[in-house]
């Protein structure tokens, strides 16, 4: 089962003539993802590598059956082309672009809730989203994800490597690892993944991995003490951050005295969240919160 | 990017946002003549530099002397300049270490009725911009939040569409304003948040907001931040960019495409990816030592950037050691130690380098450190990593 990708998943690149689109793209089909090929507006009717290239969304949905779009679109465009693919009617847009403006994520997402309901982004500035031996859409290195019963997801991208490397060193895998992003404004959110997971019968257990800024994990918190059954682990990234500063994703900044790593951890504590206060402890915590909810 | 707060109301006014006369001075002479020009009789010497708490801030070299002054003749606004000028001020924002005043605004003097607090941020959880105002003006607002949450005002407006006049309306009966304030409210707020929104703002503050004797809002102060990521639509701001003002080490690495913030510890890192920089430095700590640093080298890290990392994290006197961190995932280890080896050889190490590598072509990348003949010391997971770091500095 596992959540958002199955193998009905049917999946075209945004971007794919760029040098980093076309790679990713070669990588995803490489793993075994049912890749049908992309779009680059002015370019439609040709091939790279085999794939074939499209003007628009709404042509290569008609001419391939895409049910899901990987965004590699720079950034000023990347807003533009979420909805392109939202109008097409794709259901799955995972959206890897780093520094996409704040405010273009505000318009493009007022847009996707309003007109687009039935469509979910992941990201911007994600890693994407994999289910181990199924398929991969995004930029994660495939043979670090192992299958196994695990719901993973995080906002950060290597961060998550290590967490899946860590849970193979304990002989565990993942049924699905989503990379949310690093962002202020994303389009799946901690809550969104958590519901998933919860109703996924393959998923287990979940590890879920923050970092300062926002108050995104203090929702989860809430909502994992009151609708989550399933025992869940997390890392908050950040601890020793200075407040006032970005650190690397635009979104990880304490401001205000607020969105420390602290009441974070704090209140993912109190909802009966195993919380790691060592990065190499994320695979151990989920150890841990299996056997306590089995007591 | 934030920029100084004559330049801000520079764009105000653009922009049709009501803010007091005022003239840039850069000498004793000029802000003599400045206030001769805005025809007195009193008048007010700030200091531009982009921390807050200007006001109640002294100068290391002149401790009687407040940041911001109010002065009733020429003669006394170029004292002042005089005291202010090339002198370094301390205050609540900038640390210990004060920031050096280049650049005074002198501003004409206004009959003030009633001091507001006006904000804009991009509200992350309701995924819209959103007006902040309070009737505690003057006062830093997140005091205000802790003491009396009520006296919060926040009106999210629709980024498109813009703050409509009733919600301004709103927002003003609300602070308790009555007459002409309500109607230069109707005219002022919708104009502040198209600012807001055609400058690609991250944050537009207004603290304190004055409404005038003759009710007329007027932005008394302007502290506004651009959202980087959108620098690149707006070439009209490179200009505004005040490099004194910044780290000239988070200049370098942000040029070379590294993301880079100084500590204050001794313990520099080198790490690929945000999270995991992040983490580098909390397991540093959890482990007794200090990061020196934040620094995330990205995805597809190539000779030139490692090198350049490595000189900055050197350049920082109090770095005794260097942790690298990398998980190789797209990019694999045997390219990270190539470039390693490179720049440690270019930049000449004198402090310890632990580097810890796991992810793709780990093995390789392992044996050609090893075999490498530099005094690295190799670490095989996290915890070891942070043990033996911390070890250096104890031997």
């Amino acid at each position: 089962m596992a959540i958002l990708v199955d193998k009905n998943t049917r999946v075209i690149c945004q971007g794919i003539t760029g040098k980093t689109g076309l790679f990713h793209s070669q990588q995803c089909r490489a793993y075994g993802t049912p890749f049908f090929g992309g779009v680059t507006p002015g370019k439609g009717g040709t091939e790279v590598d085999g794939f074939p290239v499209f003007d628009s969304v709404d042509e290569a949905v008609r001419k391939t059956g895409a049910n899901c779009s990987l965004v590699f679109v720079p950034p000023g465009g990347c807003g533009d082309a979420i909805l392109e693919a939202a109008a097409a009617g794709i259901t799955l847009i995972v959206a890897i672009t780093e520094g996409v403006p704040v405010l273009d994520m505000v318009r493009t997402s007022k847009v996707l809730q309003t007109k687009f309901p039935n469509s979910r982004l992941i990201g911007p500035n994600c890693p994407g989203i994999i289910t181990p031996g199924i398929a991969k859409i995004g930029i994660m290195p495939g043979y670090i994800h192992k299958k196994g019963s695990v719901g993973l997801v995080s906002k950060s991208g290597t961060l998550t490597y290590e967490a899946s490397w860590q849970l193979g060193n304990v002989g565990m895998g993942q049924t699905t690892a989503i990379g949310i992003g690093g962002d202020p404004i994303i389009g799946t959110t901690f809550i969104d993944t958590l519901t998933m997971f919860e109703a996924d019968p393959e998923t287990e257990s979940i590890l879920m991995i923050g970092e300062i800024g926002g108050n995104a994990e203090i929702k989860a918190a809430e909502f994992i003490k009151s609708h989550v059954t399933k025992p869940v682990a997390a890392f908050i990234a950040g601890q020793t951050a200075p407040p006032g500063k970005r650190m690397g994703h635009a979104g990880a900044i304490i401001s205000g005295g607020s969105g420390t790593a602290e009441e974070k951890i704090q209140a993912l504590e109190a909802a009966g969240v195993i919380v790691a206060r060592s990065p190499a402890d994320m695979g151990k915590a989920v150890v841990e919160a299996i056997s306590r909810k089995k007591r | 990017m934030k920029i100084h707060e004559y330049q801000g109301k520079a764009l105000f006014a653009k922009a049709g946002v009501s803010v007091p006369q005022g003239i840039v001075a850069r000498t004793p002479d000029e802000a003599a003549a400045a206030f001769t020009k805005l025809g007195g009789p009193i008048a007010v010497v700030k200091s531009q530099i982009h921390a807050g708490g200007r006001g109640k801030g002294r100068f290391k070299e002149q401790p009687d002397q407040p940041g911001v002054k109010l002065v009733r003749s020429a003669e006394e606004a170029r004292e002042n300049a005089q005291r202010m000028l090339g002198n370094t001020l301390v205050t609540i924002q900038t640390g210990p270490e004060g920031k050096q005043v280049n650049t005074l605004y002198v501003e004409g003097g206004l009959n003030i009725a009633r001091e507001l607090y006006l904000g804009v941020v991009v509200d992350r959880e309701a995924g819209s911009p959103v007006v902040i105002m309070s009737s505690e003006g003057g006062v830093e607002i997140e005091e205000v939040a802790h003491h009396s949450p009520e006296k919060i005002l926040k009106e999210p407006f629709d980024s498109g569409y813009g703050l409509q006049p009733y919600q301004a309306r709103r927002l003003a009966y609300q602070l308790g304003l009555s007459g002409a304030a309500v109607t230069s409210a109707q005219s002022f707020l919708p104009k502040f948040c198209r600012f807001f929104v055609d400058n690609d703002c991250s944050m537009a503050e207004v603290n304190p907001l004055v409404v005038t004797a003759e009710g007329e809002l007027v932005a008394l102060d302007a502290k506004v931040t651009f959202d980087d990521n959108a620098l690149f639509r707006h070439k009209e701001f490179a200009d505004l960019r005040d490099l004194s003002e910044e780290n000239e080490f988070e200049v370098r690495a942000g040029k070379a495409g590294l993301s880079y913030v100084k500590l204050d510890g001794n313990i520099g890192c080198l790490v690929n990816g945000a999270g995991l920089a992040m983490s580098t430095m909390d397991l540093i700590k959890l482990h007794g030592g200090e990061p020196a640093n934040f620094l995330d080298v990205g995805g597809g890290a190539n000779v030139q950037q490692v090198t350049e990392a490595f000189s900055i994290i050197l350049a920082d006197k109090n770095v005794k050691a260097v942790l690298v961190n990398i998980f190789g995932g797209i990019m694999k280890c045997d390219t990270i130690v190539t470039a390693l080896l490179s720049a440690y050889d270019t930049v000449g190490f004198t402090v310890p380098l632990v580097v810890r590598l796991e992810g793709t072509n780990v093995e390789i990348a392992r044996k050609m450190l090893a075999e490498s003949g530099r005094k690295i010391i190799a670490a095989t997971d996290l915890t070891d990593a942070a043990q033996k770091v911390v070890a250096t500095l104890k031997a």
